[in-house]
């Protein structure tokens, strides 16, 4: 029986994914290791989106509590919005707006850096130049995205309920003090443990799909286009599945 | 002439595609031997067959003695360190000066040298193609001959043993072109160096041959100087000078 070929599509892309992930964890942890690179990476994956994701987490507090605020006074607990806001950001919105964020920025310029780099024959000169391409720009990105994106949403998280205190004071007056008790008194372990450590995967996937789609590009310029663009959505979609297995995994652990 | 790559019945395909059937070619010391063909026989698979970018489904291809398909990676990388490569479309790296692309074999290579030292190797690998003023410039403030030249800097600075070109001038107008097989020739002479040249740009063919490869087939059908091929009769040979 012969299979769709969309369908045969979808099971090659799976298989050379896993294969890639697999060459990933057989390569990472042998010497030569690249440090000065995963440095670079860091910076330039890390550092370089704080505008962007401390921006967007800002907007995103301040809105978030803003239409949270009309329903909560009519059932009249309006006193419980940090509380609620808290919660929200930390445990879903921070993260995965975050990483959707991060996906954007970070997934496409991967994937279009190393489909470029694959066309125009730079990753074979790396190759002929004596060094493992695999180690010295997969490696070192997939890295630096995985710890990257947890302090970015750590930061986001931070600056998002910010916006969120602000957010409160513009109908309302609160102190910046009680503001911030009620939303740690309304956080616990199960909050935090879940939320960070799906900010890893959801790292280590952004990097990774970003990785794969760029060195594996081809046809020149048009298929750059198309590896930065399906790093995207390839990614997108990864961060909502990684997301629905991690409750599914922290409400089994009981920690929901 | 003692030979510095011995290809002996090499086989290679990519699905049902046959691109090399059984090819044979010697190429001796400070010798440059140019491969030609038509556009996809296969010429530039053969030298990433050489340098073991791709690998030979069977065959022999000996490079300073060793065979390139029974090496593992650390031994592949200390051949090719004694075997630079030119790449069609240069290969800079396009987020580097051109200082930086031209560091980046050495610390691969070697990795204890001084910032002095490997000063020092830049600027002389970039006086060897007249482009010593570039050092600090990126890739894209390059002309498409400043790219080339800039990029066989970056092959000479490990002083290879051997060069692999992949078509040198192609894209190039006919000033730069037959400047960058002036180069090469001036190359081999100067460091003596053995070369196999990718081309079917027979003004280039004409001045950096020592002995030419006629790729056909997937075989080498016809070894020679370029005068001999010129005065040849043979149809499959006349349809270059065309």
């Amino acid at each position: 029986m012969r299979l769709p070929t969309k369908f045969r599509q979808f099971l090659d892309e799976t298989g050379g994914m896993t294969l890639f992930t697999g060459r990933f964890f057989s390569q990472e942890f042998r010497p030569r290791f690249e440090f000065r690179e995963l440095f670079s990476q860091c910076y330039i994956i890390g550092y370089n989106s704080l505008p962007l994701v401390g921006l967007t987490g800002f907007i995103m507090g301040l809105v978030l509590t803003m239409q949270l605020r009309p329903s909560l006074v009519v059932y009249g607990v309006q006193s419980q919005l940090p509380l609620m806001v808290g919660v929200a950001i930390v445990r879903e919105i921070g993260p995965v707006i975050t990483a959707l964020i991060f996906a954007g920025k970070i997934g496409s310029s991967i994937g279009a850096e190393l489909g470029s780099m694959k066309v125009t024959e730079q990753i074979d000169a790396m190759e002929v130049s004596g060094t493992n391409p695999f180690k010295y720009l997969v490696v070192t990105r997939v890295v630096a995205a995985t710890l990257m994106l947890p302090i970015l949403v750590v930061l986001s998280d931070t600056i998002s309920l910010f916006g969120a205190y602000i957010g409160v004071n513009i109908r309302s007056v609160t102190s910046f003090s009680l503001f911030f008790r009620q939303v740690f008194a309304g956080l616990g372990f199960g909050d935090v443990l879940p939320a960070v450590i799906k900010t890893f995967l959801f790292g280590f996937a952004i990097g990774m799909v970003g990785c794969y789609r760029g060195y594996n590009s081809r046809n020149g310029t048009q298929g750059v286009g198309r590896s930065a663009n399906s790093a995207v959505v390839i990614s997108s979609i990864l961060v909502f599945i990684i997301d629905l297995m991690v409750v599914q995994v922290t409400a089994l652990m009981g920690l929901n | 002439m003692e030979p510095v790559i011995v290809i002996e019945h090499v086989f290679k395909r990519f699905g049902s595609n046959v691109v090399l059937n059984d090819f044979n070619l010697t190429v001796g010391k400070e010798e440059n031997v140019v491969v030609l063909g038509k556009s996809g026989s296969g010429k530039s698979v053969l030298i990433k067959c050489i340098i073991g970018l791709l690998r030979a489904e069977s065959g022999r291809i000996a490079v300073l003695g060793e065979n390139i398909p029974d090496l593992n990676h650390d031994q592949l990388d200390r051949i090719r360190a004694k075997v630079g490569f030119l790449f069609q479309s240069n290969a800079l790296y396009d987020s580097m000066t051109v200082r930086k692309n031209l560091e980046f074999p050495l610390r691969r290579h070697w990795f204890d040298l001084a910032q002095d030292k490997i000063d020092g190797m830049v600027k002389e690998a970039l006086e060897n193609v007249g482009l010593a003023h570039t050092v600090d410039m990126m890739p894209e403030e390059l002309s498409g001959g400043m790219s080339k030249r800039v990029a066989l800097a970056r092959t000479l600075i490990l002083k290879p043993e051997i060069i692999l070109y992949d078509e040198p001038t192609t894209g190039l107008d006919p000033v730069t072109a037959r400047e960058i097989s002036t180069l090469i020739v001036d190359i081999q002479r100067k460091f003596h160096t053995a070369s196999i040249v990718i081309s079917h740009d027979m003004h280039c063919v004409k001045i950096v041959s020592d002995r030419v490869a006629l790729l056909d087939g997937g075989k080498c059908y016809w070894q020679g100087k370029y005068e001999e091929m010129e005065a040849s009769g043979d149809p499959v040979l006349k349809q270059f000078f065309e």
